[in-house]
């Protein structure tokens, strides 16, 4: 696929997006903005931060599931309010969310099934996504059998099921170890190839933004604001072998001199 | 599953040995062998009446374990799904929960009167406040990334409460339940044992009174075997509700 083709149309859209939390001024927390940002059709965006900047404040706005304090936020051309995840959109936390009395099968058909489809077409959805996934000798298990990798892939087939056109994943690996985040990276980017979605990772690992994202987003500690966008030149078939390419050290190189003066701002102010 | 009943059984067989040795020590003055109590026993549930009060009981035990399970759960989610509610109301709920419920009893016979109401009222009241505490409970431990998944997932919140709250709070209301059911058990005996002319607790009210040491012996037995089974029974659903974790 051409990828100017790919990422030519704008899909979610941020202009001056605040937050604030609390309502006395004495108290009230600045947590994030204004931001300004542009997410184009089908890239791969990844955001890194200082801890605190404002990252998964961040994730919720664009998700749906809070409101900004003042600014706009559009999804394929619609506001988002903050009250509703609209449909189009699936979101991956980091912790692990799969329903521990739910079947690996059950747990990936339970947004599917609520949103009426029949039964039939759920059962085939759900086959292809265990497939893909590399779940389908665990279907019947129940996750408390299962290890947290395969837990949290559990979790992403209950988004993929659903067929969102953008992505969501706030440290989605962060609780896994290094082998297995660099495999499930590897994966990560073999299901946007074959989805075709847009998606959005917020990480604090720059390898990890350095390797799978198109465009990484570094943002400044709190109230966090996008410092700069840096592009990476790996081509739309890459994986977790671009860490040894010679350019990869001056992608992380470039993030952590962004970051560096950032982390050691937000450390000083941590305890305010 | 099979471990349990290995547990179960392995209590069972050292509780019948224990007492055989005790009453080898104490003798037929205080006590009868198992044996005899078995016998006892046998002959008490073929007699004559022994089914009426049986009965009494067991229709006084259920409408109890009813009505505590119904107000219990709802207590518990009514205290659990509003913050400020729950910060107002557990330490109440702990507070009675852990006063000696036959204090209220003169309370409840001046309301009831004596007879089923009355047996009923006491045993709900010994079962309610565990039920409640350990549904409160429940609902607070459920992770918040569940609900967030709920909202992710476009549910509704009564959908959200149904399909995913309750669920994930499911298997530690279902200890509650447990402990209420013991409890309640407890009760609605003692309520049958001060309050009424008919049902088990009655009975051995009356062979306390004869001093029928055989009698006592038999019903006692009889009680206990019932409260193992069925906690048994109990403890495996409380298991096959947690899935192997
Ligand atoms: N509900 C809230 N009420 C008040 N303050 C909040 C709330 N949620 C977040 N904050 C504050 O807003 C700031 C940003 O939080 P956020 O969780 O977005 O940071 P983050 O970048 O995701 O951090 P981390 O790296 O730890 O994941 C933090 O200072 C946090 O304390
Ligand atoms: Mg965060």
């Amino acid at each position: 696929m051409n990828m100017a083709a790919r990422i030519a149309e704008a899909h979610v859209g941020l202009t001056g997006v605040t937050r604030v939390f609390g309502s006395d001024p004495q108290t009230q927390v600045k947590a994030l903005g204004p931001i300004e940002l542009e997410l184009r059709k089908g890239e791969f965006f990844a955001v890194v931060g200082p801890s605190g900047c404002g990252k998964s404040t961040l994730f919720d706005i664009v998700a749906g599931l809070s409101p900004a304090t003042s600014g706009k936020v559009t999804f394929e051309g619609r506001p988002l309010t903050g009250s509703a995840v609209p449909d189009g959109i699936g979101v991956v936390f980091q912790e692990d969310a799969s329903f521990p009395w739910l079947t690996v099968a059950d747990n990936v058909a339970f947004g599917i099934r609520r949103a009426g489809l029949s039964e039939a077409e759920v059962s085939r959805r759900v086959t292809a996504t265990l497939a893909l996934m590399g779940l389908a000798d665990f279907a019947k298990a129940y996750p408390a059998q299962l290890s947290g990798g395969m837990r949290q892939r559990v979790c992403i087939a209950r988004t993929l099921v659903q067929r969102p056109r953008l992505i969501l994943l706030d440290e989605p690996f962060g609780a896994l170890d290094q082998q297995t985040r660099l495999i499930m990276g590897e994966e990560l980017l073999k299901l946007w190839r074959e989805t075709g979605a847009t998606i959005l990772l917020i990480t604090h690992a720059l390898d990890e933004a350095a390797m799978l994202a198109d465009r990484i987003g570094v943002m400044s500690a709190r109230p966090g604001r996008i410092l700069d966008i840096v592009e990476t030149p790996w081509g739309i078939e890459r994986d977790s072998r671009v860490v040894s390419d010679p350019r990869f050290g001056d992608i992380t190189g470039r993030l952590w001199s962004r970051l560096r003066e950032e982390s050691m701002a937000a450390l000083a102010t941590a305890g305010q | 599953m099979t471990k349990d009943l290995r547990n179960h059984v392995l209590v069972l067989v050292v509780l019948l040995v224990l007492w055989q040795a005790v009453y080898l020590f104490v003798g037929d003055l205080a006590l009868r062998s198992p044996l005899d109590t078995a016998r006892a026993a046998f002959g008490l549930v073929r007699s004559e009446g022994f089914g009426a009060h049986l009965r009494e009981t067991a229709t006084a035990f259920a409408t109890a374990l009813a009505i505590a399970i119904v107000l219990g759960v709802a207590i518990g989610f009514a205290l659990g799904m509003n913050r400020l509610a729950g910060e107002v109301g557990e330490p109440l709920l702990v507070s009675f929960y852990s006063l000696p419920k036959i204090t209220v009893y003169p309370i409840v016979l001046l309301i009831f009167g004596i007879g089923m109401p009355s047996k009923v009222a006491f045993g709900a009241i010994h079962g309610i406040m565990p039920i409640a505490i350990f549904t409160l409970g429940a609902l607070r431990n459920v992770p918040p990334v569940l609900i967030r998944t709920a909202r992710v997932l476009r549910l509704g919140a009564w959908q959200s409460a149904w399909s995913v709250l309750f669920p994930a709070a499911r298997p530690e209301i279902f200890t509650g339940l447990r402990l209420g059911f013991s409890l309640t058990l407890i009760g609605t005996l003692l309520g049958e044992m001060f309050a009424s002319q008919r049902g088990l607790g009655f009975l051995l009210m009356q062979a306390i009174g004869l001093h029928d040491t055989d009698l006592i012996m038999a019903l006692t037995s009889l009680i206990v075997l019932f409260a193992v089974l069925a906690s048994m029974m109990l403890l495996a659903c409380d298991r096959a509700l947690r899935h192997g974790s």
